[in-house]
């Protein structure tokens, strides 16, 4: 604790304590608290069971109530600490009959004490309940929204891979009559948001049949303009020479893009790959407007439907929230730095 | 770092490298049939015809849109009112009362919009600022500290919302808090100015590690030897932000207003989530608005989102053509350095 305090309060050296330090402690300190005590509140709850998830105040861990078999009663009894006239002590619950419980200590099953309930407290362990997370599997449509999810995921991404690396190839590579104005458009039509063209779209996916279908969820996201700028401006960096080289050696012009150019861009090519996936996955508006139908669901949809109904139950809703935040948690520990340096690099959202 | 990217993008690039094999064959060929040229159209050809599709021609025809009534989708069904759509959105009796107003309900939007706007950027980029500015002092494991905030960047707008709703609810974990203190429990998603409050607080929470990213980047391209030289001369730190940092952190600052303007006035998702649009209206916003009337309420009325989404299109032009302004004269003048 001593070395964790001096590791924290390690200063340049000579310089006191002033003001903008104790600023530094104090937002960072506040900053861990509200960036990641929600997250936590949210796993620590999904692993609570209904009854506990509706008390107030809330207890920070979850736990079950500890229950003991006695002889003579089919089901295990539930266990309180009762505190009384007679003392403290461990009682199993046989029933409860109003404000009064029938209830019998493990160790003499014969007899029956009949306890105020005022004067007893459950017994309870750290206890997790993990059929949240079974139940939506078994009992809901769960594995076919994270179905959905994963192939719009990864459908959307390799198609942004493959067409915007071959426009950036075209836009960087080449001198053609009208690049400047294919250019211009992109530039353009760089910041047009979805929503801003939302009722026409609908009507042209709507036109080729693709209403409550995964394809009409990926095809409008793939043309990313910043997919293609980026890589577009990785690629300017590649050296005329190698491509002219190639030439010579009569490479098409198609092995040159494949063979030698996609190579090279790797580095870019990843950055878009955890964007393209990170944004896939993530996405809500639009799928919310082209699914309607519950078996094609991604899993924002299907978790914004069970957010919705009249008698939220929200044991069942933490614990899909927290499935769906897994992959980007993966991505953030994994890949955080990529992301980091592509937003540094090139302002990239 | 480097060569994880390399092997990352090599995993990536493999299966698409396989199928870009069997395509050799048959491209070898076209080019063969029409040189160059036809390469180029082949490499432009998916994304153009993907981009052309699904953003330029809808983005036009949705104009047309606007000019239309009734309850059809496509466009050959639906009767042409000229401006009619745009009347009606517009149409008040007096402007201070949107009630008075044709559409009460678009003009609450606004409203609401125009509020969130204004309040949600001021704290946002004030907020972003001072965590950029901390960030960029020498901390330990500053690399930790800037990988925290932007943790929420990443979590879904779905997600975002209901773990606030989680936290906020009336049983929730805030109120716990407060009755823990010995203060009264709040209703904060049921009460109007606390609903419009959180969907603010929680874009902030959702957004602000972005936002303090790129100024950092800015901050750090600031000359070290200014600070320096600053320090010999004994100025104070106030001034040394005032008369340093502010102004050359200014271009980068600029950028990112618009931008964080550009991304509230199309809020939606984590608002929605949270909310809903309630407590009756006192959340509802534009997009919310589009998207109730072109989709999800019983009397769709295509014609009415699509000229109101114009209209959102508008402002979104105007400050993205300042956006663009902005970064070119910020190019301009990082290549007269």
């Amino acid at each position: 604790m001593t070395r964790a305090w001096a590791f924290l309060s390690r200063r340049r050296a000579g310089s006191n304590w002033d003001w903008t330090d104790i600023v530094t402690f104090v937002w960072l300190g506040a900053g861990l608290f509200i960036v990641f005590g929600p997250a936590l509140w949210l796993v620590l709850s999904s692993l609570k069971s209904p009854a506990q998830l509706s008390e107030f105040p809330p207890t920070l861990m979850p736990y079950e109530a500890r229950s003991v078999i006695v002889a003579g009663y089919e089901n295990p009894l539930p266990l309180y600490k009762v505190t009384d006239d007679a003392g403290t002590r461990t009682l199993a619950e046989v029933r409860r009959v109003g404000t009064v419980a029938q209830m019998v200590d493990p160790a003499d099953p014969g007899t029956i004490q009949k306890i105020n309930i005022a004067n007893r407290t459950p017994e309870r362990d750290i206890g997790f309940s993990w059929s949240n997370y079974t139940d939506p599997f078994l009992k809901f449509d769960f594995l076919n929204y994270t179905k959905n999810s994963v192939f719009v995921t990864t459908m959307a991404t390799l198609i942004t891979l493959l067409t915007n690396s071959m426009a950036a190839f075209a836009l960087s590579k080449y001198e053609f009559r009208g690049r400047g104005f294919v250019i211009v458009l992109i530039v353009a039509t760089l910041m047009i948001p979805l929503s801003v063209i939302l009722v026409p779209l609908y009507s042209i996916i709507s036109g080729v049949g693709l209403i409550n279908s995964l394809w009409g969820v990926i095809l409008p996201t793939v043309a990313t303009p910043t997919g293609v700028f980026l890589l577009r401006q990785y690629m300017l960096t590649i050296p005329y020479e190698l491509l002219e080289a190639a030439r010579m050696d009569h490479a098409s012009e198609w092995q040159i893009y494949w063979r030698i150019v996609l190579p090279l861009t790797a580095p870019a090519l990843a950055v878009l790959a955890i964007f393209s996936v990170v944004w896939r996955w993530n996405d809500f508006l639009w799928p919310l407007i082209v699914l309607s139908r519950q078996e094609v669901y991604t899993l924002q949809v299907g978790l914004n439907a069970y957010a919705g109904e009249l008698n939220v139950q929200w044991h069942y809703l933490l614990a899909m929230t927290v499935m769906t935040m897994v992959p980007v948690v993966l991505v953030f520990i994994f890949l955080q730095r990529f992301i980091t340096a592509g937003i540094a690099g090139s302002g990239l959202k | 770092m480097k060569p994880l990217a390399s092997i990352l993008g090599a995993v990536i690039a493999a299966p698409l490298g396989w199928i870009a094999g069997l395509a050799e064959a048959p491209l070898r060929l076209w080019q063969r049939l029409t040189g160059k040229g036809g390469m180029i159209a082949f490499f432009l050809l998916p994304n153009m015809a993907i981009f052309g599709v699904f953003v330029l021609f809808p983005l036009i025809i949705n104009i047309v849109y606007s000019t239309t009534s009734g309850s059809a989708l496509f466009l050959s069904d639906r009767d042409f009112v000229g401006l009619g759509q745009y009347e009606r959105l517009l149409r008040c009796d007096d402007y201070t009362n949107t009630l008075t107003c044709q559409e009460d309900q678009f003009w609450t939007a606004v409203k609401n919009t125009a509020v969130f706007v204004v309040v949600q950027v001021g704290l946002l980029i004030s907020i972003a600022t001072a965590t950029a500015l901390i960030l960029n002092r020498e901390i330990m494991g500053r690399s930790f500290w800037r990988a925290m905030f932007f943790f929420p960047v990443l979590l879904s707008p779905v997600v975002v919302g209901l773990i606030w709703r989680w936290i906020l609810d009336r049983n929730g974990a805030l109120n716990a808090a407060l009755v823990g203190v010995g203060l009264d429990p709040v209703n904060w998603l049921l009460e109007r100015g606390w609903a419009f409050a959180a969907t603010i607080g929680i874009t902030i929470w959702a957004h602000l590690g972005f936002y303090a990213l790129i100024l950092l980047a800015g901050l750090q391209a600031i000359p070290r030897d200014l600070y320096e030289a600053a320090e010999m001369d004994g100025t104070p730190p106030g001034r040394v932000f005032w008369r340093i940092t502010l102004p050359l952190l200014m271009p980068n600052l600029l950028v990112v207003i618009v931008l964080s303007l550009i991304r509230a006035v199309q809020v939606f998702d984590e608002a929605y989530v949270l909310t809903g649009g309630g407590p009756g209206t006192a959340t509802l916003y534009l997009t919310q608005y589009i998207y109730e009337v072109g989709f999800a309420s019983l009397l769709k009325n295509p014609g009415l989102a699509s000229a109101a989404s114009i209209l959102m299109g508008g402002v979104l032009i105007v400050l993205t053509l300042v956006q663009l302004g902005l970064s070119n004269r910020n190019e301009k003048k990082g290549k007269q350095k």
